[in-house]
Formats: structure tokens, C-alpha cells, sequence
């Protein structure tokens, strides 16, 4: 199942964001970052704790369902007395989740995290990135596997050559995705979709900011 | 004629380019001296693109006082930097200025160089590019339309005969080809065995190859390339032949390396010519010309 994958901020960057406002609400999520350990209950208690000795005050804090859903609005609405009391939000959840929130309540939001990607869970703690949403997919022609997301540098008609021993210049951890793309298509006999001179990409199918709206016919 | 290394190249004489990198600031004092030091001795001289991602004085300003100088430029471009407007007007301007000859690469990572945070462009890669000044030459740009005024083109490439795996980087040669390249750079060679193996299978294609050598300044430098640089593999004993050579004798051994390198290609007729990356010693470049019995370019 993909996730939205996030990282906390530093501290030093959430107490500047926090400057001049000294009563805090903390909003968690019990989805995506629960999963990763960014923002669920054990994570908003920690924040608590970490504003609390530094002077802070927490006027209230809740971990909801599902933050990005529309019917956090109504969930929030219960906490309305506390959530009126405090002077900024700061909310650990995902861009998504701040973005909803911030729609819903006049009131100054906080992100406590940087959000990465929309990834998956390959390996326990571990997150990969699979798809970057451009609109123009082409897996169908590299064996199922992502050149724009996977190549760092996107390339689309084969590996740079900074590729060394399968593995990618910036970090000789990471695979080179041309060279799982060319094992995979070995294997199943298709290099001929290698072979194919690709034109540029057509970065109008990844609008920005991305919008689509559904045929009504 | 396009350009005189295009006519060297279809001379079918043997070819020697090197590489001039532009300074990082404005003095330009060691490029200026560079390139009045060897102008007369090569073919063509390399003009790198912020190599490595290192901000550096551009390629144009290089090729443009190679050109000044009485020199002839290849002009290095990646897709690092630009989005294929900027490429395109990029290759306009070095035409009108008399830069005929271009080296089309996709670029090394941002996160490889001093400016780390930067945003890789990366919206054509280097087979799109080549494709790109074909394109160009015909009087279109990318966007499909007319140009007022075409440019034309000495274009080429590179490839890495001692990557592995190697067939992925051989697919992408041949996409270079396709797209109109008309002359290879390739990544340094050390095992001449590897490079004549590349040139048997390249033969079967209309396309200059110019083998790239290194000049190797010491056993710790060899050793950090075959670490850390793509598709570099110094040999043991080359290394061995370095380490071992006399207290301060290194960079002469490495000289008779390349020396020898140079000499046994040009002599066995092993490919087109030789492109020699000196890298920050370009003053040695006629030391390594003489000590592989090559005459200077008759310019």
C-alpha cells in the first residue's frame, strides 16, 4: 500500500517556526505517519513533552484517522475549545494533512515534517519511491520498472555513464535503475524496447501543479 | 567545411584532441595559456561544462577565446544545466560565433559537485541532444518550428568500452548514433586488449572514435580513479609500473605510459585518434605528443 512518506523537521527548525507563539496544538495522524513514526500517538506525546521543557504551552493535542480526509473537519470541530486557545497548530502529518487542516480552522499551521515522496514499504523502516505521478508513463516499454523515477536523473534512453558495476554515481548503495531495466528486459527477451531512440518528454503531462478533472460524459 | 576538425576527422589522418577547463573566477590567465601553449599541436581542444558539476567559467567563454586565439574548439554541453531552450539558443550562439563542433553529454549529478542543493535539469539527455543539433541544422527547432537561419554542426559523443555491465552503454552508443553523432570521445582506456574489442565491434558503424586517455600522475590517483570514476579500470601492473617508478619520477612514468599507450594505437591503427584529458596538467600534453612520436597538428 503506498504512504506518504515524511521525515521530522529538526527541532532547531520547528522552534523558529514557532517563535512569538507560545500556546501550541499538536494534531497527529493515525495513517501514513503512523506507519513511518513521524507523526502517530507515541510521536505527539514526544513533541508534547519536547515543547512543554522548553516553555511551551500545549493547549491540547489529538492523533486523527486520516488527516487528508475531508472529515477531519468534523473530528477537529470536538476540539474546537482547546484548538481556539492555542496560538499556532503544529501538525504532524504529511503536507496533505497540513494542507486539510489548514482549509478548515483560522488558524496559523505548522508543518513538523518535510514530506518526501509517495512511496512503499520495500523493507521493514525501509521507504522507496516508485512513481513520480508524470503523467506519461513508459514502463510499459523498460519491463515494468521506472526510468523517471528510479534513474535520478530520469533519463529515459538508457544509462549515463556514471553507472558503475549496476550501481548508481551518487551512491554505490543504490541500483542503477538502466541496469535493472536492461536485466529485466534481457530476461524476458525484450531489449528490442531498449534499442528505440526516445524522444524528449512531454512535461505537460505532469501539470503544475497537477489537476484533472473527471469527464462528467 | 563545417569546421577544420571536421575536416581532420573526414582526412582520415590520426586525430589528437585534448581538454582546456575553464578557470573558476575570472582569470583566465592559465586557460589563456593553455590554449596558446597547444593550439597549433591539436586538432581540437575539449572546452568542459562545469565539469564534475563544479561551477566554473562556461564552455562558450572557453570555446570563444579558443576561437579568438586562432584555436579550434569542441564545445562540451550538458543536460545538466539547461532545459532544451536554453540548449538550443546555447547552440545558435556558438554557430554564429564560429563554434562548429559540439560534444553532446547528459552531465554528471549536481550532488557530485560544489553546489549540491541545486536543481538537475536533465530534460533531454545526451542521444536527445545530438538529435537536437540535427534537428536544428535542418532549420527546425524542438517545438516543431521554423528557424530564420539554421546552424550546422560537427556533433558527437561519448561512450565507456570498459563499463560493466557493458551492453546497456553499448545500446545507448548506438541511440548516439541514430540521433547523427559523428565522432566519439570515450572514457579513458588503459587495457588496449578491451579497447580494440570495443573497436571490432564499432567498426560496423559510420563513426570516428577517439580513444580518451588519462595521464596518470601517481599509484594513489590511478588507485582513486578505478574507485571512484565510472567505467576506469587502471590495470595492477600499470599501477605497479607507477608506484615503482623513481622519487618524484611519477608524473614523468605516467607520461611514458600515456606515451606508449598513444603510440601502440596510433601505430596498430587501433582507432581514429586519441583524445588525452591531462586534467589540470594540460601543459604536459606536448610532452605526452612527443613521447608517443606524434607530430604536432601541420596547422
Amino acid at each position: 500500500m503506498i504512504r506518504s512518506i515524511t521525515k521530522q523537521k529538526t527541532e532547531e527548525e520547528i522552534f523558529r517556526l514557532l517563535e512569538g507563539q507560545d500556546r501550541i496544538f499538536i494534531i497527529g495522524c493515525g495513517t501514513c505517519v503512523t506507519l513511518t513514526h513521524t507523526g502517530g500517538a507515541p510521536e505527539v506525546e514526544a513533541m508534547k513533552e519536547t515543547l512543554l521543557e522548553s516553555g511551551k504551552l500545549v493547549t491540547g493535542q489529538i492523533v486523527v484517522p486520516v488527516a487528508c480526509d475531508n472529515l477531519t473537519s468534523e473530528i477537529l470541530q470536538e476540539e474546537l475549545g482547546r484548538i481556539e486557545q492555542a496560538d499556532a497548530l503544529l501538525i504532524m502529518t504529511c503536507a496533505y494533512g497540513v494542507q486539510t487542516v489548514s482549509g478548515q480552522l483560522k488558524r496559523m499551521v505548522v508543518p513538523a515534517l518535510d514530506t518526501l515522496f509517495i512511496g512503499k514499504e520495500s523493507a521493514s523502516g525501509q521507504f522507496n519511491e516508485v512513481c513520480t505521478q508524470c503523467g506519461t508513463c513508459v514502463i510499459g516499454e523498460t519491463g515494468g520498472i521506472c526510468p523517471v523515477t528510479t534513474c535520478h536523473k530520469g533519463l529515459i534512453n538508457g544509462p549515463c555513464g556514471g553507472t558503475n558495476q549496476g550501481k548508481c554515481e551518487i551512491d554505490s548503495n543504490k541500483d542503477c535503475a538502466w541496469t535493472l531495466i536492461y536485466n529485466r528486459l534481457s530476461e524476458l527477451g525484450q531489449l528490442a524496447s531498449m534499442r528505440k531512440l526516445q524522444g524528449p518528454r512531454n512535461f505537460l503531462g505532469e501539470p503544475t501543479p497537477g489537476k484533472y478533472e473527471m469527464s462528467k460524459s | 567545411m563545417i569546421s577544420s576538425f571536421k575536416e581532420a576527422l573526414d582526412s582520415g589522418k590520426f586525430i589528437v584532441t585534448c581538454e582546456v577547463a575553464p578557470p573558476k573566477g575570472m582569470n583566465l590567465e592559465q586557460t589563456a595559456h593553455h590554449i596558446d601553449l597547444l593550439k597549433d599541436k591539436v586538432d581540437a581542444m575539449n572546452l568542459t561544462d562545469h565539469q564534475s558539476s563544479v561551477m566554473r567559467f562556461p564552455s562558450i567563454g572557453g570555446a570563444l577565446m579558443v576561437k579568438e586565439m586562432g584555436g579550434e574548439p569542441i564545445l562540451q554541453m550538458t543536460c545538466r544545466d539547461r532545459n532544451r531552450l536554453a540548449l538550443q539558443a546555447d547552440l545558435l550562439f556558438a554557430a554564429s560565433r564560429g563554434v562548429n563542433n559540439v560534444l553532446c553529454l547528459t552531465g554528471d549529478s549536481v550532488m557530485l559537485g560544489d553546489h549540491k542543493t541545486a536543481k538537475g535539469v536533465f530534460d533531454l539527455d545526451s542521444s536527445q541532444l545530438v538529435a537536437a543539433v540535427r534537428t536544428l541544422e535542418k532549420g527546425r527547432d524542438l517545438g516543431g518550428n521554423d528557424l530564420d537561419g539554421s546552424p550546422a554542426f560537427c556533433a558527437g559523443a561519448i561512450v565507456t568500452p570498459e563499463a560493466h555491465p557493458l551492453e546497456p552503454q553499448l545500446i545507448k552508443f548506438e541511440k548516439k548514433i541514430e540521433a547523427g553523432a559523428e565522432f566519439i570521445q570515450t572514457q579513458a582506456v588503459y587495457d588496449i586488449e578491451k579497447l580494440k574489442d570495443f573497436m571490432e565491434y564499432s567498426r560496423q558503424f559510420q563513426i570516428k572514435i577517439l580513444a580518451g586517455i588519462i595521464l596518470l600522475t601517481s599509484a594513489p590517483m590511478a588507485r582513486f580513479m578505478n574507485k571512484n570514476i565510472a567505467g576506469v579500470n587502471v590495470p595492477q601492473p600499470l599501477i605497479d609500473e607507477i608506484s615503482q617508478a623513481p622519487k618524484g619520477g611519477a608524473i614523468a612514468k605516467g607520461i611514458e605510459i600515456a606515451g606508449r599507450m598513444i603510440k601502440q594505437i596510433h601505430s596498430e591503427n587501433i582507432c581514429d585518434g586519441v583524445h588525452i584529458m591531462a586534467i589540470g596538467k594540460e601543459e604536459l600534453v606536448p610532452e605526452i605528443m612527443a613521447a608517443a612520436e606524434l607530430p604536432p597538428t601541420a596547422s
